[in-house]
């Protein structure tokens, strides 16, 4: 019964009661601002944010060059060349927006995030505390000032809509304050296009109608046979009657954990044995959450004040013991990523990406085999090391060593090429079923005994008739190619230009030879 | 009695001794090739070797990995995953342990606790006591062991004998398809068996 249900939350809001007083606190750019706060760039720096090649959002200084919202990307690096450009990253201008909402919650309870960098809250309780609604406003102001974000703006109006206009305006002053029943005068003179809804506002202008007071005019039972419902509510927020209630975010309790040591511990067994509770812990406080981890960041800290820290993936979730193995693992290091070189002070632990419970849970009997091979894998990998496990998944490229990625187990895959491209120039089915990793040098002659070599255009001097690879001679029956690819070539440090010939030798195996840079390499064998 | 009749009753009674408590039970096996292994398919907990082809390993763990079963390779790191995958090899049912050093056996010997095929490239010639050893634990485990290279207690032996490749000429087209010939030498059979595959 879901359509009965929405006609009667919209019949509520037609005869919804006056719409309440609300605070919208506004941070101009907040795209911006988060990249500069992540990326610790300065803060008058001309930054744009882009999104599917176009101006998202760009600093007040890239403004004055004349870089604007919905620039291709080569236009406003032609007004600004030197603008830095950063794509558009909406987890962490959310995470970035936590600290901000963390600190104004210290003042003022229960605040809905309409959007990071934007969040609205009822603004009575705060004004009978502080003593009037332009009080708040300013205390409010005071916080942000101090959370570094001195560019927000605050609108009070009545709704959320009419707020957040308000609070949206450029205008001199930081506070604007709509009077309570003004709202529909203030939005009056405003363009169609402030309610964000693109084919209505062109509907509309054809109609001959510009202004919201316009649209908030019209008989609203025409509007709503004309346009429907959702015309019907937008024509309500055009007229400042914006019913919605301030639905307050529950503050995300901190799964965060961690312990300290003292003195140092500097051997990886006793380290591990320390963790074990702090590992349970962890977990238990995410199950009372009813959530599980996924992703887990692990943060080591020595006594010289060096400090590691990873993220760990796992494909289905995190167990106490697995948060262990990490830490363990994350010790030990590996041949890229160094181990700390003394003792250990601080280990902390803290959920980079959880999920519901209810998605993981094992069956009632468990999961029989999965579970068993993953314990002795993980067994395995103590015994021979993190990275001797692997499985294997099809990557994207054009080499047959590409095509192939391999993940230590207990990882989750992921691909530095994207293999569901179409990778004009890769290699025709069947694939070779021996690949070498790293490719081995030989010599490829002609029938006369001349090494072949290759033109710039791509072709080879002569037909290979034999191939000499450490000692051991291939006589070619008969062979295809060669097929030339010229990869990242705008890129000198990783372009690369390779001509490949497939080869089937007199015993019938089919061989993959490749040329670079003049010399050849057997790449793959297809025994 | 004829020395044939002889040598056959004898290899019979040899193989009764030999697996008093060897597993009847059978993996799923490529067609082609069950006609030809000892038994019409490849038997839980025995070893089977392979000569020198990736090519027919992968074709004989085709046919268990897409029924289900786990997989894992110790010691080729030159294992193609897309060929793998292109003869129906599951790939997140795969494991791959491509330079154990070594502990080779020992990590034949703990993948054989949970998977259930595991392929293996002995380094070298493995000593007869931890030979016997790890036959006990497949056994055990009912896991299969499928050999690349000799092996002492090996079932069945399985090689490439003949190769013809389609689709490739003097300088134009490309590897296509493949007709090989698979040849099968067992302790069981006297003669070697052999059958065309196209692949």
């Amino acid at each position: 019964m879901a359509k009965p249900k929405t006609l009667k939350r919209h019949a509520a809001e037609v005869t919804g009661a006056a719409p309440e007083r609300v605070m919208v606190v506004h941070c101009p750019d907040w795209p911006v601002l988060a990249a500069i706060r992540l990326h610790g760039m300065k803060q008058d720096a001309p930054v744009a944010i882009i999104e599917t090649g176009r101006v998202y959002s760009t600093s007040a200084s890239a403004r004055e060059e004349g870089v604007q919202r919905g620039l291709k990307l080569r236009e406003a690096q032609a007004r600004c060349p030197e603008l830095i450009v950063q794509s558009r990253r909406a987890e962490e201008e959310a995470r970035s927006f936590e600290p901000v909402l963390v600190g104004l919650e210290e003042f003022v309870p229960n605040i809905q995030v309409l959007r990071p960098g934007t969040c609205a809250m009822k603004v009575r309780g705060p004004a009978s505390y502080y003593g009037g609604e332009e009080e708040a406003a300013l205390w409010l102001l005071d916080r942000l000032d101090e959370l570094g974000v001195s560019s927000a703006r605050i609108g009070i109006a009545d709704g959320v809509f009419t707020a957040e206009i308000a609070a949206r305006m450029r205008r001199p002053g930081r506070i604007h304050l709509i009077a309570q029943g003004a709202s529909a005068g203030f939005l009056a003179p405003l363009a169609i296009e402030a309610l964000e809804d693109d084919k209505l506002a062109v509907l509309l202008k054809r109609l001959g109608i510009r202004s919201l007071g316009a649209f908030a005019q019209m008989d609203p039972d025409a509007v709503r046979d004309r346009l429907g419902e959702d015309g019907a509510r937008l024509q309500r927020l055009a007229g400042g009657l914006d019913s919605r209630m301030i639905q307050a975010r529950t503050p995300p309790t901190d799964l965060a954990r961690s312990i300290e040591f003292e003195p140092a511990i500097d051997r990886v067994d006793q380290v591990a044995f320390g963790v074990r509770s702090l590992a349970d812990d962890f977990i238990a406080g995410l199950i009372a959450q009813k959530l599980v981890c996924t992703a887990l960041l692990v943060e080591l800290e020595s006594d010289r004040a060096e400090v590691s820290s990873r993220a760990w993936l796992h494909p289905r979730s995190f167990s106490a013991s697995d948060v262990v193995d990490r830490i363990r693992w994350q010790l030990q290091g590996s041949a890229n990523e160094p181990s700390l070189n003394a003792g250990v002070v601080a280990v902390r632990l803290d959920a980079e990406s959880v999920d519901s419970i209810g998605n993981h849970e094992q069956g009632l009997f468990g999961t029989g085999p999965e579970e068993r091979v993953h314990h002795s894998l993980s067994r395995l990998q103590g015994m021979l090391g993190r990275t001797a496990v692997l499985t294997a998944a099809i990557g994207g490229g054009r080499g047959p060593a590409d095509r192939c990625t391999l993940v230590p187990w207990g990882e989750r895959t992921l691909h530095d090429r994207e293999p569901n491209q179409p990778w004009p120039g890769s290699l025709p089915q069947p694939a070779p079923a021996t690949v070498f990793n790293p490719p081995r040098p030989v010599n490829v002659f002609s029938g006369e005994g001349v090494e072949i070599v290759l033109d710039d255009r791509g072709f080879i001097s002569d037909s290979p008739a034999m191939v000499s690879a450490g000692g051991r001679n291939i006589a070619v029956s008969t062979w295809a190619g060669p097929w030339t690819t010229e990869e990242r070539w705008w890129d000198a440090k990783s372009a690369s230009r390779s001509s490949r010939l497939q080869i089937v030798d007199t015993a019938g195996t089919g061989w993959l030879l490749a040329i670079e840079h003049g010399r050849w390499w057997i790449e793959a064998r297809y025994d | 009695m004829s020395s044939v009749a002889l040598v056959a009753e004898l290899r019979e009674r040899i193989q009764q001794i030999q697996s008093p408590d060897l597993d009847l039970r059978t993996l799923p096996t490529h067609p082609a090739l069950a006609e030809l292994l000892p038994g019409g398919a490849l038997r839980v907990g025995a070893t089977y070797s392979v000569e020198s082809s990736l090519t027919l390993l992968m074709l004989l763990l085709s046919a268990p990995s897409a029924a289900g079963s786990w997989c894992g390779v110790v010691g080729i790191p030159e294992f193609g995953i897309e060929a793998a995958a292109g003869f129906g090899i599951a790939l997140d049912r795969l494991v791959l342990v491509p330079s154990p050093g070594d502990q080779w056996l020992a990590a034949t010997g703990a993948l054989a606790d949970a998977l259930n095929v595991i392929v293996v490239k002995p380094p070298k010639q493995a000593s007869d006591s931890s030979v016997s050893r790890l036959s006990a634990r497949l056994r055990k485990r009912s896991a299969t062991l499928i050999v690349l290279g000799s092996w002492p207690q090996s079932e069945a032996m399985l090689s490439l004998t003949e190769s013809s490749w389609s689709g490739i000429g003097h300088g134009h087209g490309h590897l296509a398809s493949r007709e090989v010939t698979v040849t099968v030498t067992s302790r069981f059979n006297s003669r070697p068996r052999s059958a065309k595959v196209a692949l």
